[in-house]
């Protein structure tokens, strides 16, 4: 079975993002795979390991993506390709999803489509879905177990994490699933997988080599503005006893009209 | 000159450092106050290959060189002292020396194993009345037949207690003129009728670590268990201390690292006088001190990885890296505690366990008045450096990463 995980690199979640000439920006903070992602990959690593075939990482980004990747290499993918473009500078999820589809469709006879559910940075989480719709495949989202996933019979049977509780849904491959944190740990690089991916040759394809247009994005980004700084002044209310100081509390709270 | 790390470097000092965070960190408060090793400790670093970091593909091990080692006990010491004990005996002072110095045959019957984890090394130098004085070891190992007897007891020995083999520095002749020349070196299985062992308790520090003892009463070990030529045990034990200090000048250059970020944080965070405690002058001399102990410390073991990698002899610049860094780390951890004042004297927070994990490293595996007395005799021409019979073999990045795999084209 031949699968496709589709990951991104995100600043690190501990980067303090700011807002600078109207971009956001986190400084030289470190970048890395986005940790959804680890779980998509963990999850695609999974089911190689039941079913055997290749797993194929994909990342849409620039030249830094490749860190992604590589990690995904050393996690134990078996390829690695980026997907890179200037002209796909400014993409919405709507664009990524064209894109990271007719970058499917080129790898050829992949039945599973990884995603993470979203994306620490743009936080948006529609891209598994969206790649569904433009690939014409069912779509699992925020799936929290494979109960089943047959190459022979093409079912594939899982449980999705959401609001109301547990759903159980069934369809065929070919299919696109985003998993959640409970699908399982993610493994950590081996070594093995280490010194594969700091040799890997990871060959980059543009617009052009997947064959599309530019994609229009539907969503466009106006300037960004740091939030106000807030001014916070800490006041301590002293009393006789506790009634008193609950009343002054209460007649302060009214008079700052925050009731 | 190039001190730029490779990708497989970064790659390693990233995965080791989430393995301890992610495991080890959450949970090691609560085995130092047991004063026991958690038992997942040894599985998982077996599993993720860490007990064969250094060695070539074929013996078991996973190809990656000396630096790759040393990095990997930066980031465990980072911490806690105890996994990085852990490569010290089992890596250091036992495999390496394997590699080194065993035979064809013993590379197979002891390093293939040790080096996939599925058995646990330690290292028997220390006797109860023999520490830096190695030529005062009484234990014996006389020679029956062609087996050894061997008889004597082993003090502070790192995985006593769980430890499959144990590399043994006994005496073999007792009449060498030079007491130096009576040892030879053992590779016991601690199965064996006779071996007794047990843990010591109520250390000061590294306290979720094993550190035990050794019994042997008419152990009998056969001749091929024999590392080395007879009376070369003195050799072999020493060439060992060469890469098990370097591990500890690695670890201790972590724990520096831990200290520091430590106080940092807590500079940050702490306010006194209306000011957050890192501006005032005295917390960053403090913290000044730090980073200029923990850069020299690292670009002293990395040197000394270098010259491994090269097949280059490091006893000196090993012994300097770890003579410095584990004096370093002492006192980094002294200072991290002032500078949180009352909540660092109590284990709410991490740097009092810092001080106490740091002493332990200016005692063991030659302790600071040991080395200066190495560091003394090379600059006055009363030590030198001869060949020895077996040097570390070079690290060579094609023959160590045999085993087949598909490099992406």
């Amino acid at each position: 079975m031949k699968s496709v995980v589709c990951v991104k690199q995100v600043p690190d979640s501990a980067a303090k993002v700011i807002v600078e000439d109207g971009q956001a920006t986190w400084g030289d903070a470190p970048l890395v795979l986005n940790p959804w992602d680890e779980y998509a990959v963990e999850t695609a690593l999974k089911q190689q390991e039941a079913h055997g075939g290749d797993v194929i990482v994909l990342s849409m980004g620039d030249e830094s993506s490749k860190e992604a990747l590589k990690h995904s290499l050393a996690m134990g993918c078996n390829e690695a390709i980026l997907i890179s473009d200037p002209a796909m500078k400014g993409s919405d999820s709507l664009v990524t999803s064209q894109v990271l589809s007719a970058a499917i469709k080129k790898v050829g006879d992949v039945e599973m489509a990884f995603f993470g559910r979203q994306a620490i940075d743009g936080d948006v989480g529609v891209t598994a879905a969206q790649t569904a719709r433009f690939l014409g495949w069912p779509a699992f989202t925020l799936v929290s177990t494979i109960s089943e996933l047959d190459p022979d019979t093409k079912i594939v049977r899982v449980e999705r994490s959401i609001e109301e509780g547990r759903q159980i849904v069934e369809g065929k491959m070919p299919a696109v699933i985003s998993v959640v944190k409970d699908i399982g740990e993610p493994r950590y690089p081996s070594f093995m997988g280490i010194r594969k991916a700091s040799r890997a040759n990871i060959p980059t394809w543009t617009l052009g080599d997947l064959g599309i247009d530019t994609p229009e994005p539907a969503v466009s980004w106006s300037d960004l503005e740091n939030p106000p700084q807030r001014e916070i002044t800490t006041e301590i209310i002293s009393g006789d006893s506790p009634e008193v100081i609950a009343d002054t509390l209460a007649d302060k709270i009214m008079e700052e009209k925050v009731l | 000159m190039d001190f730029a790390l490779t990708e497989e470097h970064r790659m390693t000092q990233k995965m080791v450092r989430e393995f301890a965070q992610k495991e080890v960190a959450p949970i090691i408060k609560e085995y130092d106050r047991k004063q026991e090793m958690a038992a997942f400790v040894l599985t998982r670093m077996a599993e993720l290959g860490f007990l064969g970091i250094c060695f070539p593909v074929e013996y078991g091990g996973q190809g990656m060189d000396y630096i790759t080692l040393g990095l990997t006990c930066e980031e465990l010491e980072a911490v806690d002292t105890s996994l990085r004990v852990v490569m010290s005996v089992h890596v250091g002072l036992n495999s390496m020396g394997l590699l080194q110095w065993g035979t064809e045959q013993q590379k197979q019957r002891f390093l293939v194993p040790q080096a996939r984890g599925e058995k646990i090394a330690c290292f028997g130098l220390t006797e109860p009345e023999a520490g830096s004085d190695v030529a005062g070891i009484r234990s014996t190992a006389r020679l029956q037949g062609d087996e050894y007897i061997l008889n004597g007891e082993k003090m502070w020995i790192s995985l006593a207690s769980k430890a499959d083999h144990a590399l043994v520095i006994a005496r073999t002749d007792l009449d060498a003129g030079d007491p130096h020349d009576g040892l030879s070196a053992l590779m016991v299985e601690l199965d064996r009728p006779g071996v007794s062992r047990g843990d010591i308790h109520g250390k000061l520090g590294v306290r979720a670590g094993s550190t035990g003892w050794l019994s042997f009463q008419d152990v009998h070990v056969p001749m091929d268990n024999r590392i080395g030529e007879p009376g070369e045990g003195f050799k072999i034990a020493m060439a060992c201390l060469d890469n098990g200090r370097y591990t500890v000048a690695a670890g201790a250059t972590g724990l520096i690292r831990a200290c520091l970020e430590a106080s940092v944080k807590y500079a940050h965070e702490r306010n006194a006088f209306g000011r957050e405690i890192g501006k005032f002058q005295l917390v960053q001399r403090k913290i000044a001190y730090m980073v200029q102990s923990y850069d020299a410390s690292r670009l002293l073991y990395l040197r000394a990885g270098w010259m491994k990698n090269q097949g280059v002899r490091n006893t000196r610049e090993t012994s300097l890296a770890k003579w410095f860094a584990t004096d370093e780390s002492f006192a980094a951890a002294a200072e991290a505690i002032q500078i949180h004042g009352g909540y660092g004297y109590s284990d709410e927070y991490d740097v009092e366990r810092y001080l106490r994990n740091a002493k332990g490293a200016t005692i063991y595996e030659g302790t600071s008045e040991i080395h200066q007395l190495i560091q003394a005799g090379y600059a006055l021409g009363y030590r030198e450096g001869s060949q020895l019979r077996c040097e570390l073999p070079a690290y060579e990045a094609e023959a160590w990463q045999t085993k087949p795999f598909s490099p992406q084209t």
